[in-house]
């Protein structure tokens, strides 16, 4: 504008916000900035307080997921799936040794796959706790977000109980799991579930009734079913649009086939949908937890074969078959034959799905994943621009990105 | 040179009450949002082991200034560094001295001498506080426009748009306020406070002025920018606000200021609705409880219950703010803005104008 009151670097030229003579302003969101927590940046262009350009960088956590994996056996690829998602670490565990129990074409005992839908829902209800959770705190009612915590914390007390870990769980392993569940499993998981249950009401209470929260989140960041199919959203994301995909619903694995649970969905796509939805997902996975332990079957949680599972410790230190299995299984690993494949689950934030490819060694001939957040980190720009900045932390929280997942 | 005396020593007591309570607040603040979300709260503070957990909160009031004050004092490349320095002061010297204006007790008599029990005998004290308010302003503004740093101006902006649409809303709640009293002197008001509604009911301004007292309370609250009116901080989207270039000193004096406006808040409400330092049926003479006779109370007895009264009002009102912050969410600044201009301005209309009717037509009340 030639009448602006202002004189022009002719080398930047800025762009002319919509009062006709301020400046646009850039603004670099991140990644170190409360919001992002070091893991991504926004570099933002404002007209005011609107979002009118919105660039997303990712990759400040990339640690070479993909290629790391190459270089172990096949079981030394499971503790680093606990470093994707690691606010449901179980999840990519079980998800990445159902596909190498594809490739190998076996099944795990009954009571293995009970065990894994149980842990699975334990920890997509830790997984949406620490979403809402963190996503209500960065919208200042940071009360919410301890309380979720807390509820969180009664989770990784079982996930230790389980696993002897409480994050970097490493409990799958190809053909069963790392041990059984602990005696007194059963009543420490329904006590947890209760106070989750009484958390939940209170949180409910807070954030779901209050009309500042409501106004925050609803009708912003609004995508169409069309457009989350077409990005490839899937979990939360794509079911607060209105579309009914659930991959334990549609294409059952483990045995969710036999478990009597609902999949929520919403009907606008906007950010309390999304909220809404997560919020309703953990009441349907204490469903599942409940059948759960009522249908548990008895019986080992691994399968009987030498090549595949880790002999018992007494046959190792006692007998040369048990030793030379151990020996075998420890340095070349588990022989997976030629082939490839791709399996998906529902992991806490969507489709987690592993394509695996054997040369037929010990070791994976390539291992590549597909983050469910990084499909929802590509849909941020066009979802926050034309909203304001306390939105893009809004709709960045309900997007619930995991930069170990999103980055790998 | 009495009075001098007199004002000088009122208004040393006045200043450290608030201070103190500014300060004591930051603790309360930190144990009674853990007391709230079910967690332990500030308790690592102590002396060598030697102070019980159970005294943490003196720990706390001396280690959180001597932890703020030993930062570095940083000035960023490119600052404007008289402004920058000068906005802190700016910023806390108007909370800090609104005070002065807010009686705290009704009269002492000292050798002779009447001394009103507050810092300044103004008789327009109304005003005042509606001056020292609107200074607040500048400490903000100022403070994001000297850091160089684009998310203290986004913060100093929002802060300056916010704290000036509340103030059109408190001006206006208070106007009708004045009405209601006729004086602009808040002893007055006060005064006005100890009568009894049909010899039954102490005759307090939240019973008059509802509408007044949430419009009253809750710009209050947006002056001290303090959740959810936290916009000008908001640290999950403008890292500080207006700020983020601040450390050290500078920067408790900005937390300070904010500590400050909750007591100046939690004053003014005690004062305009709730009988200031009045003790219901508690009168110079006595207990005169209605339907009963005079029981006699010695004098100073009287002033020591109602010097206590009033602090208890406040500490009330701080907590009830501190509750308030830690059970809901940051407004959005469109949300803000329709809730200051669309809503409580309008109200704080209506309210004027059916008291100014009210008055016209009943004649004077209270």
């Amino acid at each position: 504008m030639a009448d602006a009151p202002h004189t022009v670097d002719p080398k930047s030229s800025p762009e002319i916000a919509s009062d006709g003579f301020s400046e646009i302003m850039e603004l670099q969101m991140g990644p170190s900035h409360p919001a992002t927590h070091g893991t991504i940046k926004f570099n933002l262009r404002l007209d005011g307080e609107t979002i009118v350009g919105c660039e997303t960088e990712i990759g400040y956590l990339h640690r070479g997921f993909e290629k790391m994996c190459e270089q172990g056996t096949w079981t030394q690829c499971i503790p680093y799936t606990d470093r994707l998602n690691y606010a449901s670490p179980i999840i990519n565990n079980f998800i990445f040794v159902e596909a190498a129990e594809r490739l190998l074409a076996i099944t795990p005992p009954e009571r293995c796959s009970y065990i894994r839908v149980l842990l699975s829902e334990l920890s997509r209800i830790g997984d949406h706790l620490t979403c809402l959770g963190m996503g209500a705190a960065e919208m200042g009612a940071v009360t919410v977000g301890f309380f979720m915590n807390e509820a969180r914390e009664l989770i990784y007390n079982l996930m230790q109980a389980a696993t002897g870990a409480r994050l970097t769980v490493s409990h799958g392993r190809i053909g069963g799991l790392a041990r059984d569940l602990p005696e007194d499993f059963e009543q420490q998981a329904r006590a947890a579930m209760a106070k989750t249950q009484e958390t939940l009401d209170d949180c409910e209470r807070l954030l779901e009734r209050n009309r500042i929260f409501i106004d925050r989140m609803a009708g912003i960041a609004v995508l169409t079913p069309e457009r989350a199919i077409s990005l490839g959203l899937t979990g939360p994301m794509l079911r607060s649009t209105g579309v009914k995909r659930d991959l334990r619903k549609d294409e059952p694995y483990m045995v969710y086939d036999r478990f009597d649970f609902e999949v929520p969905v919403g009907t606008k796509g906007d950010n309390f949908d999304r909220f809404s939805v997560r919020f309703e997902e953990m009441r349907q996975s204490m469903r599942i937890v409940d059948q759960a332990f009522k249908s548990m079957p008895e019986g080992p949680v691994s399968i009987d074969d030498p090549t595949i599972v880790l002999p018992q410790k007494k046959d190792v230190y006692e007998n040369i078959e048990g030793l030379m299995a151990h020996f075998k299984l420890v340095i070349e690993g588990i022989r997976v034959p030629v082939g490839e494949v791709y399996f998906a689950g529902e992991g806490g934030n969507g489709e987690v799905g592993f394509y695996l490819v054997s040369d037929g060694s010990g070791r994976p001939f390539r291992v590549r994943v597909r983050p469910p957040c990084f499909y929802g980190m590509s849909a941020v720009s066009e979802m926050v621009t034309g909203h304001a900045i306390a939105d893009l932390v809004a709709t960045f929280g309900m997007v619930n990105m995991i930069g170990g997942e999103c980055d790998r | 040179m009495d009075a001098w005396l007199i004002g000088g020593v009122k208004s040393l007591i006045v200043i450290a009450m608030v201070l103190q309570l500014s300060a004591l607040l930051l603790w309360v603040e930190r144990k009674g949002s853990a007391l709230i979300q079910n967690r332990y709260g500030a308790n690592r503070a102590n002396f060598f082991g030697v102070v019980p957990f159970n005294l943490g909160f003196l720990n706390t009031l001396i280690a959180d200034p001597i932890k703020l004050f030993t930062k570095e004092d940083f000035v960023p490349a490119g600052a404007d560094r008289f402004i920058h320095s000068l906005a802190p002061f700016l910023a806390l010297f108007p909370a800090l001295i609104t005070f002065a204006a807010i009686p705290f007790g009704d009269y002492v008599v000292i050798g002779g001498t009447t001394i009103e029990l507050r810092a300044v005998d103004l008789d327009v004290g109304i005003l005042y506080v509606v001056a020292m308010v609107a200074m607040s302003v500048y400490g903000v503004v100022l403070a994001g426009w000297a850091s160089n740093n684009r998310w203290a101006l986004l913060g100093s902006i929002r802060g300056a748009a916010q704290m000036i649409s509340y103030e059109v809303a408190l001006g206006l709640a208070l106007v009708s306020m004045v009405l209601t009293y006729n004086t602009l002197d808040m002893q007055a008001m006060v005064y006005a406070q100890g009568e009894l509604i049909f010899g039954v009911l102490p005759a307090w301004g939240f019973l008059y002025q509802p509408a007044a007292l949430l419009i009253v309370f809750t710009a209050g609250m947006a002056e001290s920018k303090r959740v959810p009116f936290d916009l000008p901080e908001a640290e999950s989207e403008l890292v500080a606000g207006y700020f983020t270039e601040y450390s050290g000193g500078k920067q408790a004096a900005f937390m300070l200021a904010d500590f400050a406006e909750v007591v100046m808040t939690a004053g003014l409400v005690v004062t305009l609705f709730f009988g200031g330092w009045q003790v219901p049926y508690l009168t110079a003479e006595g207990w005169t409880l209605p339907f009963m006779d005079l029981i006699p109370v010695t004098g100073w007895i009287v002033t020591v219950l109602q010097l206590a009264s009033f602090t208890i009002k406040v500490l009330f009102f701080c907590w009830l703010q501190i509750l308030v912050r830690w059970t809901l969410p940051r407004f959005r600044y469109d949300q803000l803005m329709n809730l200051g201009w669309k809503g409580m301005i309008p109200l704080a209309l209506i309210n004027l104008f059916i008291t100014a009717l009210m008055i016209l037509l009943v004649g004077e009340s209270a």
